[in-house]
């Protein structure tokens, strides 16, 4: 065996484009990155969650969230959202396809859904607020229920929003023709994740 | 690219945006000296007020006239001392050093990689972690003073603005500089995560990488996993700081006789969530000093190092038991009996892989030709200083008589030995291990010999004293050691322990001169001047831009020194296996 010599092509852009170990998950390093944030951010809402588990198991008492939150509403932005998904599974297959076309308009579908949630989800806080919920204090029961509330959708819905800036973005490059499967995939991941962890804060936050 | 090539990029490129890892790695590494500079010198004020409580100090008085009136040092401005020791030690000087300095530095060049997955997001995280600096720095600036509520930031001191008076402006900074500073970090495990799993060259296995890359991938995992609960702890904070919630504020708080209107969240949230966070954190620091030793272990013993693997497995262990130990630091929190018990018995089986560590570190001497070069020094010191530390680990570990020690100078002595004398010795050993393959040139080893012993005498007289301390009952962030009558028959030791201090303090500058009158004046370093096998050493000193003309093939492990019975013989990683016999002839 001798030493593999590398062209003057791999030399140039020394980064990317090179045989060795990829090994042990042998996917290319922007998706292995896109997954390793991703558990980091999603340790974050963790975070957020257990800390929202640890005060009420430690309040003496929690208001009765379905006198609290109009359920339908919330049902119906899950519903949503998780729909959402599926356009974005529909986008990345066909952008692996290079049918930028059908990529494009489902990715431009899944930012539609995300931008749905966001307007159901300020109406919805637009209400909570009319009702009297603050951060300090709330009508229905400890202050830190209120606080917690918006915290944790606040953060979720900063989320989805540059979800769908970005989504956005990769719309407009499949237009022109310059996204690349992968590109469209990073996102996919990322518009997934989103929607796991409101899978999470749903029945946390509004079930339970 | 070709190296010379390079040469033609703008300054500012090159040195001051560059996206090259070693510049960003010498960057970190400069800047922790930096940092280090007002964490060492805070620690002298901190110092002098210990071992002459009483005395007036005009000149300080003059030097630092926020710090001092009238020749004394004001007791809220202690407080600040000590938190803002502390945060940016382990922060700004350990994990910038060690984690982010060599890890950038050092992590491509140990697997044949020519840079970072994402050099781009790489230079981001040391640019982010500059205003980080800035943030902490100016703290002390502000109207009333630094953070006072310690460097674990326990609310309510650090959650009620009005409660001591670095609880306003300096609070929010030291948040504000922490926010950033966990941004920067996040960003940089990223990349090493990244790299180290992808980037690695044809024949670099995972069981062949040196120590220092593995410990340097399992404190990149485990940042990944523990910063993001200090995120939320940092962003709730903020939010009951600012916006008037109460995550961790209990009802019927009092402060300056005003009740306070918070109410329904609890402070023990916060010591949760900080310590889930704060124990890996001082395992992120504390394993890469040791993969350091290893290294240089092998390289100044001509020795294989012993147990390779399972010194790998033992990493694993510890890296997964420091996510499952927190709550020891809230035995006396009033936690239930139960846990703490839990707590207690996870924490003591952690000193079992720490054991297999450093019994392998001593192995490693087994039949060694040591030559006795400053990072050899500061790595043999170090198996010391593990061992010692994790033997008051044990007391304190132990439940019932950690609710003795907790809060006592018994938990300085330990913590220092480990979070200060192991990780910085890891820093030292590194930096005269690889100054000439980051400057081109040697490193005096007159003058590192002169730093080592100072340094050395100075630290293990202060810390192990401070053990006696605190048996002696000796609360920690006092600011008067001689306020309690019955601590009377130890309080004598602060005088001591200052001076040896100062010693090793007065070391830190020998160390400095001699760095950089080496990377100016130093004799010009060889390719490999240590007769070192892994993969650093096979390109020139300082190493080219990209690192390697052609990357180099990995044919064996890292540390194959003497294993065939020659004498000072040595395979580096890049030979290939030898033909057999007839094939030769
Ligand atoms: C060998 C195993 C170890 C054990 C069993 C152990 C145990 C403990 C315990 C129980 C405490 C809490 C004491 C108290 O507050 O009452 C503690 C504190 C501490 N330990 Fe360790 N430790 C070990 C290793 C380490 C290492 C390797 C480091 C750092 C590199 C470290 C750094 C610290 C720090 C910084 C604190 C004090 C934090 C504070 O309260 O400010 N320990 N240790
Ligand atoms: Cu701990």
């Amino acid at each position: 065996m001798t030493t593999v010599a590398m062209g003057s092509s791999e030399t140039a852009a020394p980064v990317a484009h090179w045989q060795g170990g990829v090994s042990p998950f042998a996917v290319s390093w922007q998706k292995l990155m896109m997954w390793i944030f991703l558990v980091t951010d999603a340790l974050l809402f963790a975070g957020f969650l257990a800390s929202y588990g640890f005060v009420r198991l430690a309040s003496p008492a929690w208001p009765e969230q379905n006198e609290v939150f109009p359920m339908l509403k919330i049902a119906a932005m899950t519903f949503v959202l998780i729909t959402s998904s599926a356009t974005m599974a529909t986008a990345v297959g066909a952008a692996h396809r290079r049918d930028l076309k059908r990529a494009m308009v489902f990715v431009a579908l899944t930012a539609l859904g995300g931008l749905l949630f966001l307007l159901a989800q300020a109406t919805e806080w637009a209400t909570l607020i009319a009702e009297g919920a603050r951060l300090t204090h709330n009508p229905w029961g400890p202050a830190p229920f209120a606080a917690f509330f918006f915290m944790i959708t606040g953060f979720h819905g900063s989320h989805v929003l540059i979800g769908v800036i970005l989504l956005t973005v990769v719309a407009l490059r499949l237009w022109r023709g310059r996204a690349t499967g992968m590109g469209v995939e990073v996102a996919g991941l990322y518009w997934h994740f989103v929607d796991v962890v409101w899978c999470f804060i749903f029945p946390l936050f509004y079930l339970l | 690219m070709s190296a010379e090539a390079v040469h033609a990029e703008s300054f500012i490129r090159r040195y001051l945006f560059s996206t090259d890892h070693k510049t960003i790695g010498k960057q970190y590494l400069l800047t922790a000296f930096f940092m280090g500079l007002f964490a060492v010198g805070w620690s002298i004020l901190i110092r002098i007020q210990l071992a002459w409580p009483h005395a007036n100090l005009p000149l300080l008085s003059r030097l630092f006239p926020g710090l001092y009136q009238d020749g004394v040092l004001l007791p809220e401005r202690y407080l600040s001392l000590v938190t803002m020791h502390g945060t940016v030690m382990v922060f700004f000087v350990i994990s910038f050093a060690l984690v982010s300095g060599f890890g950038n530095f050092i992590i491509p060049l140990h697997i044949g990689a020519r840079d970072m997955a994402y050099p781009v997001l790489n230079m981001l995280s040391y640019w982010t972690a500059v205003p980080a600096c800035i943030l902490m720095i100016a703290s002390f600036f502000v109207p009333d003073g630094a953070a006072a509520a310690g460097w674990t930031a326990y609310p309510p001191l650090s959650a009620l603005p009005q409660a001591v008076p670095g609880s306003g402006w300096g609070q929010t900074l030291w948040l504000l500089g922490m926010a950033l500073f966990i941004a920067s970090f996040t960003m940089g495990s990223l990349n090493f995560v990244t790299t180290i799993l992808n980037l690695r060259t044809k024949g670099m296995s995972m069981f062949r990488m040196p120590l220092t890359v593995w410990t340097l991938f399992i404190s990149s995992v485990l940042g990944i996993l523990a910063f993001p609960a200090l995120t939320a702890a940092a962003i709730m904070l903020l939010l009951d700081r600012h916006g008037g919630t109460s995550f961790f504020l209990p009802s019927g708080l009092v402060v300056g006789g005003q009740v306070l209107e918070h109410s329904g969240g609890t402070p023990l949230l916060f010591q949760h969530l900080f310590w889930f966070l704060g124990h890996p954190e001082v395992y992120i620091l504390v394993l890469p000093a040791i993969g350091i030793a290893f290294d240089v272990v092998a390289v100044f013993g001509r020795r294989p190092v012993f147990g390779y693997r399972t010194s790998i497995w033992a990493l694993l262990v510890i890296g997964v038991l420091s996510m499952i130990v927190w709550g020891h630091h809230m035995f006396t929190s009033g936690m239930n009996p139960y846990l703490g018990e839990y707590f207690s018995v996870a924490t003591v089986a952690i000193t079992v892989p720490f054991a297999v560590l450093g019994m392998n570190l001593i192995a490693s001497l087994w039949r060694a030709e040591i030559r006795l070069h400053p990072a050899m020094l500061f790595a043999l010191a170090m198996i010391a200083a593990i061992g010692l530390g994790g033997l008051g680990g044990l007391w304190l570990g132990t439940a019932s008589s950690d609710m003795y020690l907790h809060d006592s100078y018994f938990v300085v002595g330990h913590f220092h030995f480990m979070i200060g004398v192991v990780t910085a010795f890891g820093i030292f050993a590194g930096t005269y291990y690889w100054f000439p393959k980051m400057f081109g040139r040697m490193i005096d080893q007159r003058l590192g010999k002169i730093h080592f012993w100072a340094t050395s005498v100075g630290v293990f007289f202060a810390f192990i004293a401070m053990h006696f301390l605190g048996l002696g009952g000796v609360l920690r962030r006092t600011y008067d050691p001689t306020a309690y009558e019955y601590t009377a028959s130890v309080t004598w030791l602060n005088l001591p322990i200052s001076i040896a201090l100062f010693l090793a303090a007065a070391a830190q500058v020998v160390f400095l001169v001699n760095f950089f009158w080496s990377m100016f004046r130093g004799q010009k370093a060889e390719a490999n001047p240590w007769e070192a096998a892994t993969l650093e050493w096979t390109t020139p000193s300082p190493a080219p831009h990209l690192n390697w003309r052609e990357l180099p093939s990995v044919f064996r492990g890292p540390y194959e020194y003497r294993t065939d019975g020659r004498a000072a013989g040595y395979r580096s990683q890049v030979v290939p296996d030898e033909p057999p016999a007839e094939v030769r002839a």
